[in-house]
């Protein structure tokens, strides 16, 4: 499969804070969901797939072109999301087109009105009387009016109810019935990939955990709760992290097979959910 | 199409696809050279990631019971051997479970019934 975002090897060095060998790659036709905790540096490996950013070293290529030669023709095929508001909030939404419509060929009215009206966004009110919701869909509306086969979007539900962000998972749904089409999007509402996202992208401390289909996540990883006795030096190597009370211990597996062999009928093993497999592989790190 | 997915059943959801649309090709409710909804289509109806849809039909692809066109989308393939066993095995079960019903209506009890059975299987050959 054709990846359409590819980063080799990427470091990128903050106060405080480091991009470390990082290397992601994000397929063509399906939905990727990028998760992490915060300030783990999942911002800014999307602002460094959009150029927002450049790394210290590494490379980073979307589309398969390199930002040093085709900047302008990347840019024109990638639609982006950001969380914060990015609008000049004393301007209309129609003043606003009127800036960023030119700098995009493919630029479609139709779509900017079919969009607008789906949406029940004003186009004549100005942008600061929109609520946090208007003004995702607002920034949605402008990422999805000039035909762009990539979309990256930068936690696009936080903050948002959950009728809201239940509409966004169809809006993304009715796009994706375009095989050629992308999304890529960061979030830690993790709830809301489970009905969307075909691949599951983790980063912790700035390193690539994993990116799996998130099938294979379930089929792999499993939370196991038994009881304290049953475990020994020997057998909690077989776990990412365990987490002990007076009770019983509740771990993360990521060898769900191996453990049954091992374990048997004496622990339960269940489904974990995206946030279980964050919260133990951070304590395990 | 009827396609009910749990979300808590402990069966993935890809296998609650596959089960069920090779249920509904088994008891004919589509037919062969019937088209399936795209994996898109139906992962949008579904409201579940295309990974899960693609894999269910991959899956009956495989064993037979579906087709792929590139381009064109997915559809029943013509019935094989296996499906046709699979099915009379069914269509079997589901007599011999109203013979059984009969039978105790009438307190015929399992051996007579075994007699008769084996009466009428040899009578036939």
């Amino acid at each position: 499969m054709e990846n359409v975002i590819e980063l080799h090897h990427v470091n990128k060095t903050f106060k405080g804070f480091q991009i470390k060998d990082l290397s992601i790659s994000v397929k063509k036709g399906f939905v990727t969901g990028f998760i992490g905790g915060n300030g783990v540096g999942k911002s800014t490996t999307i602002k460094m797939i959009l150029n927002l950013l450049q790394p210290d070293s590494g490379s980073v290529s979307v589309f398969g072109l390199d930002y040093k030669k085709n900047e302008k023709e990347i840019k024109q095929r990638i639609g982006f999301v950001f969380d914060q508001n990015i609008f000049y909030e004393d301007l209309t939404l129609t003043e606003m087109k009127r800036l960023i419509k030119p700098a995009y060929k493919n630029w479609d009215d139709s779509l900017f009105h079919h969009y607008a009206e789906k949406f029940d966004l004003p186009l004549k009110k100005k942008m600061k009387t929109f609520s946090k919701g208007m003004l995702m869909k607002a920034s949605l509306t402008f990422a999805l009016s000039h035909h762009a086969e990539l979309i990256i979007m930068d936690e696009p539900t936080s903050g948002l109810d959950p009728i809201f962000r239940r509409e966004l998972l169809e809006i993304l749904h009715d796009l994706m019935q375009d095989s050629s089409r992308t999304i890529f999007f960061s979030t830690h509402i993790t709830t809301d990939l489970d009905r969307i996202a075909d691949y599951i992208t983790f980063i912790h401390n700035g390193e690539h955990v994993f990116t799996k289909e998130q099938n294979r996540i379930e089929e792999e990883y499993a939370i196991v709760k038994g009881e304290t006795n049953l475990l020994d030096s020997d057998t909690e190597q077989e776990f990412i992290s365990v987490r002990k009370s007076n009770h019983g211990f509740e771990a993360l597996t990521i060898n769900k097979q191996h453990t049954k062999k091992i374990f048997g009928d004496t622990v339960i093993l269940e489904k974990p959910t995206l946030e279980d497999i964050m919260l133990y592989t951070k304590k395990g790190m | 199409m009827q396609i009910i997915i749990s979300n808590h059943s402990k069966e993935p959801i890809y296998e609650q696809i596959y089960v069920q649309i090779k249920k509904h090709i088994l008891t004919n409710e589509i037919q062969a050279g019937q088209a399936l909804p795209s994996m898109r289509q139906l992962a949008k109806d579904l409201n579940i990631s295309i990974i899960t849809t693609k894999r269910a039909y991959e899956e009956l692809e495989k064993n037979g019971f579906i087709f792929s066109i590139v381009g064109k989308g997915s559809f029943v393939s013509e019935q094989n051997n296996e499906m046709i066993r699979e099915r009379k095995m069914q269509a079997i079960e589901e007599q011999l479970t109203a013979v059984i019903q009969n039978s105790k209506e009438i307190g015929i009890k399992l051996p007579e019934l075994k007699e008769l059975l084996t009466m009428l299987y040899k009578e036939d050959t």
